[in-house]
């Protein structure tokens, strides 16, 4: 069977969407578990700190905080589409959407640099 | 020179292969036009379907280079790529043979979906007067012109991951019904599409509305369901 070449906006939207919650999915544990390493003290929690202050982890953070701001969007984008009265503006609300969160993530690297 | 187009078809069932054409180049040629030249010129054998050749039946429907197109109204000069075609049949249903699949599944489905018009009134009642201005008439109106063809039903992606799934083209159908307030189906129909495989299974990616060959927007329904369904949940 013939797979059907998907191209438009919309689509890429709803992909984004889903591979941003998927992504978010997998961080999440690592993150509660950073968190959780301040039960065991101070000195161990910053430990794992240091971590951060490494360039890569840097820009993975950036990479995090605009795929978490993406997510929200795209999720207030659909809820948007399915709960309210249809209009005709939703490749503009996705790109709106893609744009805040690239938005959020360059000010969020502005502060991390 | 006359030119040439290079057009891949695929022959056989779901484990076919493609096999490619030389047909000549015409001006206004539309792909519906390719492959009748192809069957009346080269093969003979090549099955396909065409009715109305003006986009109203909905049976000429196939997969143009990886996007599902009324072929009757797809003109060669607009979709192939550098004078090359690549056709199949519409994805998401069974092949039967080269470009033409089993429908059955696709029209079950309207039926699952309660996608008929149940009468209100009897032939001993006046004909019932319906102002073309209210809300409902308006959102009917917006979603009636379907043909049938299967283009949404195979640009879908929920539908090829959930076969179960009815499709954007039944529930859009169901849609204009539910609107119709000659209609006495009422909760019936919204359960119908309330149930598994049905509008809330949709993922709202609108592939539906944009490869949709008469412009409708069976997203739009299926969302407009989704809220009128909420009643019968």
């Amino acid at each position: 069977m013939m797979l059907v070449r998907q191209t438009h906006l919309l689509w890429w939207a709803a992909l984004v969407h889903r591979v941003s919650g998927l992504v978010l999915a997998i961080f999440l544990p690592i993150h509660f578990l950073v968190l959780g390493l301040a039960i065991e003290g101070d000195v161990v929690l910053d430990q794992a700190l240091i971590w951060s202050e490494r360039l890569p982890v840097k820009f993975a953070e950036i990479g995090l905080v605009f795929l978490l701001v993406v997510h929200l969007a795209g999720g207030l984008r659909v809820l948007v589409l399915e709960a309210l009265a249809w209009h005709d503006w939703q490749k503009t609300l996705a790109g709106a959407a893609i744009g805040f969160s690239a938005l959020i993530a360059l000010l969020f690297g502005l502060r991390v640099f | 020179m006359k030119k040439i187009l290079q057009v891949s078809i695929w022959r056989g069932g779901a484990d076919g292969v493609y096999q490619v054409f030389e047909v000549p180049a015409q001006a206004s040629q539309t792909v519906l036009d390719v492959v009748t030249w192809v069957q009346r010129h080269a093969d003979a054998t090549l099955a396909y379907r065409f009715s109305c050749r003006v986009g109203m039946c909905g049976s000429c429907a196939m997969m143009v280079n990886g996007i599902p197109r009324w072929t009757c109204r797809s003109h060669v000069a607009k979709v192939s790529k550098g004078g090359t075609l690549k056709l199949a049949p519409l994805a998401n249903l069974p092949v039967i043979k080269d470009l033409t699949v089993d429908m059955s599944r696709f029209f079950e489905k309207w039926k699952r979906a309660e996608a008929r018009f149940y009468p209100s009134a009897s032939r001993k009642d006046d004909v019932m007067s319906v102002s073309p201005g209210t809300s409902g008439r308006i959102d009917a109106d917006a979603a009636i012109e379907c043909i049938n063809c299967g283009v949404c039903y195979a640009a879908c992606d929920t539908v090829k991951w959930d076969s179960d799934y009815l499709g954007p083209a039944a529930l859009n159908r169901a849609w204009t019904l539910v609107n119709d307030e000659r209609d006495a189906a009422g909760a019936k129909r919204l359960q119908a599409v309330a149930n598994r495989g049905g509008c809330y299974t949709c993922h709202s990616h609108q592939s539906c509305q944009i490869h949709c060959p008469k412009a409708l927007n069976p997203t739009r329904s299926i969302a407009g369901l989704k809220r009128a369904a909420l009643a019968v949940r």
